[in-house]
């Protein structure tokens, strides 16, 4: 069989938009809890594919940002319950329910944090690249684990959803809502940033370094800056995330999650639009299906990736349209 | 701060860090030879370690469950070779580093489905258990003080491996040539077995070592992995001596700094609060020494000039 992939593509859109309706029709509610996980799960690995598919680096730290997100999400929302203010050294601010202002935050704080960690980081290539991303991770996983103030190692559980202005967040299809118009909107932006001339010198950054800077383009700059887009869009994951369990911990920042999170774009095809939704679709339903019926499941996921990467070259989107690579 | 606790302290740091020795020496041996990232070697060092507790429990011997831990986890890595790794060579990195996360996943639950998910304990043998008292009065566990005695023996074995052996000759040559040494007529894939089964087999020694002073249980050997990659990176990633220079300098940051960040903080902020940040920055120690590093020198400190 040989799909197209445009058509692939637009049946994941359709089937995220009708799984959940069917769910609210059937009275399923932990079903739409299920495909929200998914959606936020792609929206962090949409994030990790601009640099991943598109620009070839191999982040294994960007649980960073996904903790990051999570965090200023739990941070805010801890003073806003607890009516204390949030002090910053040189004036202090009070906390907020309100998850636009909430993903603004955890978007900046991660822009900014994905600034250092990419100036660092991006002076090294290949395997140094891949070992001091999944550094910093732990760094900043045990920053976390012994930040008291903050629960440590116990996380923090915010009582209510925030807010956001006109929904009931707490009905979980409303919720399912926010994160869904949320995936679209990056995947819109994922999909003309491919094409946008950033988006191609930033293709040929991964496949030639030194030929882009002979016509004048500086490669670091164009990983920077997608390094720093990358870990924004991760972070409002991030948040997302954390609002879905009402709860962070340091497990956000964990190097298996940021394991998880290539894993998701390996399943579904690196560096293609979909890949990660498809990733993340195929990831929550192997977790919840296998979880119940063993509580082994890991070890056939493990099966399942060895499989993929040695034989399924261009993960199931490469499977189903007949092309192994999404730069062909 | 008397100098018998700092002695003690940096005596713990050594036995920390020639553990982590053991662990990124096969790391680093591997990449250097193969070019290939094993997430995967955690999880030989807890094979290790359980292989060690599983005999220990039924001999009684700690002699024998090392034998047990080294056989366990070199022939652990020989089937994986063979099965996995040997189709991994020329692939990217990100598949290797899926493949060999994808081989942590299959160890680490399979392991919990062979023993549980309740930790194991191996015991000290008696002959080492207890304290010695060393020259100027210093109580020490004798059994700290073997592991550091082991941990410079392996490293001037691997060192005279390296170096003196026509075994290492070899070794050398894979890492500047395969070609050229499979056209002399090395067996390249034995070769390749070999360096991975041998690497495997040190990384299941430290997981029994160490597992005799923690407990073994699923999961062990992540952290260790973690802490053995900024080790192979400080060092600079395919040198063996760069690895046991990494490892020292690791071991001693990151327990001398736990020990003495909080007293230096003393200084200058009250008591609590010194306590907690000390602490905090202590957690994150080795991270910041590695940035530096890499800073200073990004292919670390003995690495090859890129």
């Amino acid at each position: 069989m040989r799909l197209n992939e445009r058509y692939l593509n637009a049946v994941m859109i359709v089937g995220l938009l009708a799984l959940p309706l069917w769910a609210v029709v059937a009275d399923q509610p932990f079903t739409i809890t299920l495909v929200t996980r998914a959606v936020i799960l792609a929206l962090a690995a949409v994030g990790l594919n601009i640099i991943l598919g598109i620009g070839g680096m191999v982040s294994f730290g960007h649980a960073v940002f996904f903790g990051i997100g999570g965090y200023a999400m739990g941070i805010l929302a801890y003073h806003a319950q607890t009516y204390t203010a949030l002090d910053l050294g040189l004036f202090s601010m009070d906390g907020t329910k309100s998850m636009p202002m909430i993903w603004l935050v955890a978007m900046i704080l991660s822009a900014i944090v994905a600034v250092f960690i990419g100036l660092l980081s991006l002076r090294t290539s290949g395997v140094y690249f891949i070992m001091i991303t999944l550094a910093f991770g732990q760094m900043f996983f045990y920053f976390a684990i012994s930040w008291a103030q903050y629960g440590g190692e116990d996380g923090l559980s915010i009582y209510v959803r925030n807010d956001f202005p006109g929904l009931n967040t707490l009905a979980p299809i409303q919720f399912y809502t926010i994160c869904f118009t949320l995936l679209c909107v990056v995947l819109f932006l994922f999909a003309r940033l491919q094409a946008s001339p950033f988006g191609l010198a930033l293709n040929a950054a991964r496949q030639t370094s030194v030929r882009v800077e002979t016509v004048g383009l500086n490669p670091m700059q164009l990983k920077l800056l997608a390094f720093v887009i990358s870990g924004a869009i991760t972070g409002l994951a991030g948040a997302l995330f954390a609002d879905l369990n009402r709860f962070v911990s340091p497990t956000m920042f964990s190097w298996q999650l940021s394991g998880e999170l290539i894993v998701l774009i390996i399943i579904g095809g690196v560096g293609r639009l979909m890949g990660p939704v498809i990733g993340a679709c195929v990831f929550v339903a192997l977790e919840h299906f296998l979880g119940e019926l063993t509580d082994f499941w890991h070890v056939y996921l493990g099966l399942v990736l060895l499989c993929i990467v040695l034989f399924g070259r261009g993960g199931l989107t490469g499977l189903l349209t007949g092309k192994e690579g999404a730069h062909v | 701060m008397s100098s018998i606790l700092i002695i003690e302290q940096i005596l713990n740091g050594l036995q920390f860090g020639v553990m982590l020795f053991l662990m990124a020496a096969g790391l680093t041996l591997i990449f250097g030879v193969m070019g290939l990232i094993n997430l995967a070697h955690g999880s030989l060092y807890m094979v290790g370690a359980f292989a060690a507790a599983a005999v220990a429990g039924a001999t009684g011997s700690f002699l024998l469950a090392l034998v047990a831990a080294l056989a366990a986890a070199a022939l652990a890595g020989a089937i994986v070779e063979m099965a996995v790794i040997r189709r991994l060579y020329n692939a990217p990195h990100l598949d290797q580093v899926l493949a060999t996360f994808a081989l942590i996943l299959i160890f680490s639950e399979g392991t919990r489905w062979v023993f549980g998910s309740f930790p194991l304990f191996l015991d000290i043998p008696d002959a080492l258990s207890g304290p010695v008292t060393l020259p100027g009065g210093i109580e020490y566990p004798l059994y700290r003080l073997t592991l550091i005695g082991i941990g410079l023996a392996v490293a001037v074995g691997l060192w005279a491996l390296i170096e003196r052996t026509r075994l290492g000759i070899q070794i050398r040559a894979g890492e500047n040539d395969r070609e050229m040494i499979a056209a002399l007529g090395v067996d390249i894939s034995k070769l390749y077995t070999l360096v991975f089964a041998l690497g495997a087999a040190l990384a299941g020694l430290a997981g029994a070592l160490v597992g005799a002073i923690q407990s073994v249980q699923v999961g062990m050997g992540e952290p260790v992995l973690i802490l053995a990659f900024v080790v192979i990176v400080i060092g600079g990633i395919g040198s063996v001596r760069g690895a046991f220079v990494g490892a020292l300098l690791v071991g001693l940051t990151d327990t001398l700094g736990g020990v003495f960040l909080p007293e230096l903080f003393k200084l200058f902020m009250e008591t609590g609060a010194a306590q907690k940040s000390g602490s905090a920055l202590a957690s994150m120690g080795i991270y910041v020494l590695m940035g530096l590093v890499l800073i200073w020198r990004p292919t670390g400190l003995f690495g090859a000039r890129a």
